[in-house]
Formats: C-alpha cells, structure tokens, sequence
C-alpha cells in the first residue's frame, strides 16, 4: 500500500472534493505558508466551486483568496484570525456569507463535535514519510509544534499531508501518526522559511512598551498567584516579551520555581525554563527557532494539540490550569469587554486566536495596551466588536495606570497596596481624552460581514460592513 | 525628589508626549543636540506647546536651551520660560560669566512676564575642562542656580581621552563638581551612562555616582530610569535608622539631654541633617512613617 | 501681520507626528487633509488647524495636512511653525 501520490491536483481529486465542501488548513507556517495558496489554486483550476475554508488564522499571504471568494471557488470563511489585507477586503464587503471566527479552542471542539465538520483537511508537514507519520520539528520549512493541524487530522473525513522533506518510514517522533492520514504528497517547497518562523523575537525597545511590561510584571509578582507551580502565558508582541523577562528576573530573584509555560512560545519562554521558572512547557505553536529547536530537543517542552490547548468541549484543557495569561487589545470597554477582531475604524485586522479560551481558563488575564494608539484611546465607551467578554478580563495595564475589573477587589487592593499605580478604567478613559480629545463615534457599518463565535458556542458579536 | 532625570528629543512628538510616563522625577526636553539646526524652531515651539498642553504632575520638566555661543539661545527662552519648566539647563558653561549672561537675560524676560525674580532656576551643564575647573563659581555666580550637571562625552572629546564604561578619566570631574556644588550648597547630578543595553552597566555607575555624593543621575534610556531610581532611594534600612535617629534626639531634648548616642555613636548634626532628608525623601516616595510623639 | 510669501512645511510623517505644507493663496484658508484617525478627528484637527491659524493672524493660505495621529498639541505646534517658515521667519 502506497499513499504516496504525485501532485497536490491528484490528491485533490482522490479525496472526492466536490461543490458545496469544506477544506480545511493549520497556520503553523504562518506568513511563509505556500501550502494553502498551492491547494486552492488546484483547486479552482479544477472547476470545483461554493467550498468552505475553515483555517486555524489567515495571514497577508493568504491575499490569493480574496480571488477566489470573487470566483465563487470559496463562498465561506470559518477562521480564528484574520490579518489586515484580507480583513480590509471582508470588511468592505467581499464575501456575502458572514466570516465564521471562533476561537483557537472553540475551533476544535467544533471539527470534533461535528458542528463544522471537515471534508478534506491539508496538513502542510516540514517532515513526513510515505505512510503520513508527520511532524513540524525537523526539515528546512520547520516550524515546531503542529497542535493547530492535529484536530483537524482527527476529524476530517479525508487528510491530505504536503511535505517538502520526505523521509524514509517510519518518521521517529511524529506529532501526527499515519492512522489519521490518507494520502501524501511532496512538494519542492511548503513554505518561505523566513515568513515562518522568526531568527529572533526580539523585547520591544519602546519606552511605552517598557514601562508597560514592567507594571504588568510588577502586578504579578503582587497578585498572589507568584509562587511556587506558578503557570503562565504571554503573547509574542514586544511589550509581552518584555514583561516576561522583567518577571523571569522577579521569579529568579525570589526563588519561585513555577509549572509550566503555556502557549505560542518564543525563545523568551524557553529561556524561563532553562532558567528553572518552569517544570514545562506546553507548546501549541512555535514563535521563533529557539522554540523549534527546545521543542525538538529537550523533553521537558512538550506539543499539545488546540484541544489540549483550549478546548472548551474536552474534560479538561490546559488552560483551565493557567494562572496567569498577557494578552493584547485594540478597543477595551468600561465593561473590560475587549476588542482584538477590528481596528478602531472598523476594519478586520485580526482575531481571538487563543484570548478568549485563556482569559476565560486563567486565574489572571491580564491585557497591556498603551493609553492610546495614533491619537485613538484605548479605553472606549463601547468596544467596535466584543471579542472576549469583560467577565474574563482581570486587569488593563496601561503606561497611565493600572486599572482591575471591579469584580476583582482584593487584587485592587493588593496592587494599591505594592504602590502600583492603580486606576479606575472610568478615570483612565477620561485621563486619556484629556491627551487625545474624544474622538467622535463612527456611523454604524452596512450588512453583517462577520460574526464572532464564543468558544462555547453562539453569536458573541458580529462585524458590520464599513460604512463608506 | 530628583533622582533620575531622562533626555527627550526635543522635535520628536512620540516621545514627548509619553514623556511624564516613562518613570522619571525629571524629564530634559533637549533644544539643543537632539535637534538639527534647520529644526531648533520647530523644537521649541513644539517643545513649549508640550509643556502647556500635557500632564506633566508628578515629573519635573527641564529644558535644555543652546549654548549661549549660538543664535538659538535667547529664543529658546523667549519661547519656553512662559512655561515655567522648572529648570533651565544651560551646556557648555564655562565660566561664571555664562552664568551670569543666561541670568541676565531670563530675569529680563521674567520681569516682561511679570514673574517674581529666579521663578525659574538654571542648571549649569559642565562639560569642557574649564568648566570643570571653573566648578564653584559657576555654581555660586547667581542665586538662579539650583545645581551643576555633569556632561562627560564633550568633556572627555575636551579633555582628548576615551570615555570608558569604567569612568576612571571623569573621576577627577566627578569629585570635583560634588565638592563645588556642595560647597555653593546646590545639588549636583551625574552624567547619563550610554550604553542602553548594558543592565548591569548602569546598576554599577550609578552606585558610583551616589556613592561620590551626586543627588542624583541623568539617563539618555528609559531602560535606565528604574535601575538609577532604585539606586538612589533611601533603602529600607536606611528609612529606619533616620526615624530612629530622630526619634533618639526627641527623647533627649524630652529629658533635657544635651549629647545623645546611638547604637554607640554620637548623633551629631550631620547625621541629623542626613536623617531629615532621608525622611523628606521617604515620604515623597510614599514610604514615610508616622512619628511617635 | 505678515502674509505666507513663500511655500514651506513643518513637522514628519512618523509616528504621532503631521506634515504641514502650506503656501500662497490668493483667498481665504484652503485646508486638504488626509489622516489615519480622519473619521474621528477631521473636524477636531481642521478647527485646530483654523484657530491656530487665526491666532497667528494668517487670512490667506493653502494647507495640505498629513496626519499620523497627531495630538492637538503636536498639530498647533507644526502649524505655528510651518506658518513662521511660509513668512520667511527663519
């Protein structure tokens, strides 16, 4: 038996894909994929026509798909992120079916449960055999942890695998094993090494972006949370990678030996473990090479699947575990309820990926956001789009105050009481507009272009047309 | 409180505007070498609309004018001392004369505006070696002088050495401008540390610098802020032993005692000078204490 | 009051920061604006433009404004000067 077959176009046709289907692709290659582009080009060259994309997050290589929604080759987008390119087509209109965004969590438990199911998933591989054994650790388009590709594996009715480094089988130490494979193909590139992984995620060097981490580290070194099976998440963005070398110095300071570090990770990450910050590391999605390479090469830094990750449906994820997560905002309200989907006009430019599934699982959900971006406020009176709901956010770290969910009173006292400069969210809108002046509401959008999906299930909010 | 003073471009709105947010007791709005010369008007109209428009409380505003060897200078004040920063710093001060041509002027401009005299101080900056010769009487040439500022990069470009990460060539500067401010009785701060990388770099000099009797020490990084905050606060230790010192001196002059003493030493007035301003500084810092009566 | 006498500009295109171009015009105040927080802030950024403008005494000018999000601080401050640039000031 051989599941080797020629071209992606035969994979394609083998697979039974026809009008009206759903196919289905992971971003672990994030900006440098060559994947999805490839595949859907075989497949509108091969006339087949209305399918569903679901993909894990959309980048601005993905621009290509704006041509086929125009052809009709794709009439439906399901996505936990969208960059700006093809947000700003979506939001003027492109589409006539409302974008399905959910979460990096919702989106499994949904393939699994059957609500979005999965007629023929593509699984770009850096490495796989001729049986489908596949892993995203080695080969010269690695990217590390293939978590987002796993579910999709699971539960699609037929799995297309797309390698650029075909090895002989058994490939040792798979992240997906061949019992979930049908067909193989490889390919002479499956994406642009440079657009997959950084060399080198680098702290930010923004004075702003500084003062910030060093608040949002102070607040938790003072939330209670730091000590010894300590647990924690940050983003990739400068002011988050910041904040986590300012705690690394506070928890080596004090000795705190912690559990595990969760999430996308970067080198930040894996330094705080071979500092002993952490027991682990728990890996859905490589940042940077020195991620790649731990995750390769030390078994303390373990992949997990997006259902391990996040799922809300499953009888436990990890980030039901997590103490402490950083994450971003473009838009937060007086409510806490924050905005990550649209830019402060409107404009898709982005999406939950994993905010809503930690912040509502962490202890602590801390966002860091400075005051105001290009004269807009951060802090507004209603958020453009609700994408995580203000229950699940603790804490808005600015560089003009801190200011914590009043639902959260002991950790407003704890923060006052280390002499951090603590805010009511009300008093840091108004301090804000005092520098920037109130910007005026914009008209309210057209048609529906997107609805945001909560992680469990129904319309959280959704995302208008832009009004010119 | 004047720990840390932090160097903003003068013509760049980005950092001017996040400039009272960065962590620092003060901030230098600079005129004069972050500035292009094609751009020293747009630098102190915008630098002077900073000062009026944003929220500076709880951050000193400093501006640092040209030289008084330029055309720029007399407009630079001309345009912020309406403002009210609450220092001037002069470069290139050479001599008493500098002082004294830079005070001349702004007590012109002061009673135009109709300010009661010296509303607005100056800070020599001392970076030449006649400067640093010249130390004392800059620092008592005027009563508008409030403290001597130490700028090593033109000073060792002056004294034709390397500036060096250790510091050894500035060390005679160093002392020399603590005992001259010290002995006008004005304060006295160091020159920034340069390499904005270098964490444990920065922690070092500003040891240095207070460990010589600097009040306190200017930044070109706001990565360096904290550290030369951290530095230069009383230490916890510190804070306890002035509370004790002065609460020893309240129960000997309650006993009518005249020399009182301390874990065995004698408290005389130095330590009870010093105690003072290590409490002055604690409550600025929100760490003071109630007094037992 | 001086009139603009010749074309001149103040001010960046980074970051916080406006491009002010202004010029001779034979009849009142021309303003064409372009700015990345235009919904929100046009008009605010327009009157500013105007007032400064009018507390600088200049009844006849041609503006061409790009804003990178620009406080009103910064905008009055680029207008001022580019206003003292179109005199022949400096």
């Amino acid at each position: 038996m051989s599941k080797l077959v020629s071209s992606i176009r035969e994979a394609v046709q083998l697979s039974g894909l026809k009008d009206g289907m759903t196919v289905s692709f992971h971003h672990h290659l994030r900006n440098g994929d060559y994947v999805l582009n490839m595949v859907m080009e075989q497949i509108a060259d091969l006339g087949i026509k209305d399918l569903t994309v679901n993909a894990s997050s959309l980048f601005d290589t993905h621009q290509p798909l704006a041509d086929h929604i125009r052809s009709h080759v794709v009439t439906g987008i399901q996505t936990d992120y969208m960059a700006a390119g093809l947000g700003r087509e979506i939001s003027h209109g492109l589409l006539e079916k409302p974008v399905q965004f959910r979460t990096h969590g919702g989106r499994p438990s949904d393939i699994a449960n059957g609500n979005t199911p999965i007629d023929v998933a593509f699984i770009a591989a850096p490495s796989a055999d001729p049986m489908g054994n596949c892993t995203g650790k080695v080969g010269k388009s690695a990217c590390g942890s293939l978590g987002y590709a796993i579910p999709d594996a699971m539960y699609a009715k037929k799995v297309i695998v797309i390698t650029d480094n075909l090895v002989p089988y058994p490939l040792p130490g798979w992240s997906i094993p061949e019992i979930y494979v049908d067909y193989v193909v490889s390919v002479d590139a499956i994406g642009d090494p440079k657009g997959i992984v950084s060399g080198t995620t680098r702290i930010t060097r923004d004075p702003v972006g500084l003062v910030m981490a060093s608040y949002a580290a102070k607040v938790i070194e003072h939330s209670g949370l730091l000590k010894d099976g300590f647990s924690f998440q940050t983003g990739a963005g400068g002011a988050s990678l910041a904040a986590a070398s300012f705690l690394k110095d506070i928890m080596l300071a004090k000795g705190v030996q912690g559990s595990f570090g969760l999430g996308g990770i970067t080198g930040y990450m894996v330094d705080m473990l071979r500092a002993g910050c952490f027991q682990s590391l728990l890996d859905v999605q490589c940042f940077d090479l020195k991620a790649v390479e731990s995750l390769r090469d030390d078994p303390r830094h373990q992949e997990i699947s997006a259902l391990h990750y996040a799922s809300p449906a499953q009888r436990s994820a990890v980030v039901d575990s997590l103490d402490v997560v950083i994450l971003g905002a473009t838009e937060i309200d007086a409510d806490f309820n924050v905005n990550v989907h649209t830019d402060s006009n409107g404009s898709i430019m982005g999406g939950s990926g994993g905010h809503s599934d930690t912040a509502a699982g962490a202890k602590l959900s801390m966002i860091i956001a400075p005051m105001f971006r290009a004269r807009l406020p951060i802090v507004t009176d209603h958020v453009t789009c609700v994408s995580t709901p203000g229950k699940d956010i603790d804490v808005l770290v600015t560089q003009g105050g801190i200011a914590v969910n009043p639902k959260q009173a002991e950790l407003r006292q704890r923060l006052a009481d280390a002499g951090l400069p603590v805010i009511d969210i009300q008093e840091l809108k108004e301090k804000t507009e005092r520098i920037t002046g109130t910007p005026k509401p914009l008209p309210k959008g057209g048609r529906v272009v997107a609805e945001v999906i909560s992680r469990d299930g129904g319309v959280l909010d959704q995302i208008y047309a832009k009004a010119e | 409180m004047r720990r840390s003073m932090l160097f903003l471009p003068g013509n760049t709105p980005n950092m001017l505007i996040n400039g009272a947010c960065l962590g620092a007791d003060a901030v230098i709005l600079d005129l004069e070498d972050a500035v292009a010369p094609a751009e020293k008007d747009a630098a102190r109209i915008l630098a002077r609309n900073t000062i009026k428009y944003m929220d500076f409380r709880g951050c000193e505003v400093i501006v640092r004018i040209n030289s008084i060897d330029t055309a720029f200078w007399r407009a630079d004040i001309d345009e912020i001392l309406p403002q009210k920063p609450d220092l001037i710093l002069l470069p290139k001060t050479n001599r008493a004369q500098d002082v004294l041509e830079a005070d001349a002027y702004i007590t012109e401009v002061e009673e135009r505006l109709g300010f009661e005299r010296n509303t607005v101080r100056l800070m020599p900056l001392i970076e030449t070696a006649m400067g640093v010769e010249n130390a004392y009487s800059i620092a008592s040439a005027s009563g508008r002088v409030a403290a001597l500022f130490l700028g090593a990069e033109d000073l060792t470009a002056d004294l034709r050495c390397k500036r060096t990460k250790e510091g050894r060539e500035i060390e005679y500067a160093r002392t020399r401008l603590v005992t001259a401010a010290r002995a006008a009785n004005v304060d006295v701060y160091d020159t920034p540390f340069t390499d904005v990388n270098d964490d444990e770099g920065i922690r070092v000099d500003a040891a240095l610098a207070k460990a010589l009797g600097f009040t306190g020490k200017a930044s070109i990084s706001p990565r360096h802020v904290e550290v030369i905050n951290e530095v230069f606060s009383p230490t916890e230790k510190e804070i306890d032993y002035a509370y004790e010192v002065m609460d020893a001196i309240r129960r000997a002059k309650a006993q009518g005692k005249g020399a009182v003493a301390l874990y065995g030493k004698m408290i005389d007035a130095p330590i009870v000078a010093r105690a003072e301003q290590t409490i002055a500084m604690a409550r600025e810092m929100g760490l003071g204490r109630e007094e037992q009566e | 009051m001086a009139e603009i006498i010749c074309p001149a500009s103040a001010g960046t295109l980074e970051s916080s920061d406006v491009y002010v171009e202004i010029e001779p015009c034979a009849q009142g105040i021309e303003i064409s604006l372009e700015s990345v927080v235009k919904a929100q802030f046009g008009e605010a950024i327009e009157s500013a433009v105007r007032e400064t403008l009018a507390a600088c005494g200049v009844e006849r000018a041609k503006l061409t404004i790009s804003d990178r999000g620009a406080l009103d601080c910064v905008l009055r401050a680029r207008v001022e000067t580019a206003v003292a640039r179109g005199r022949g000031q400096d």
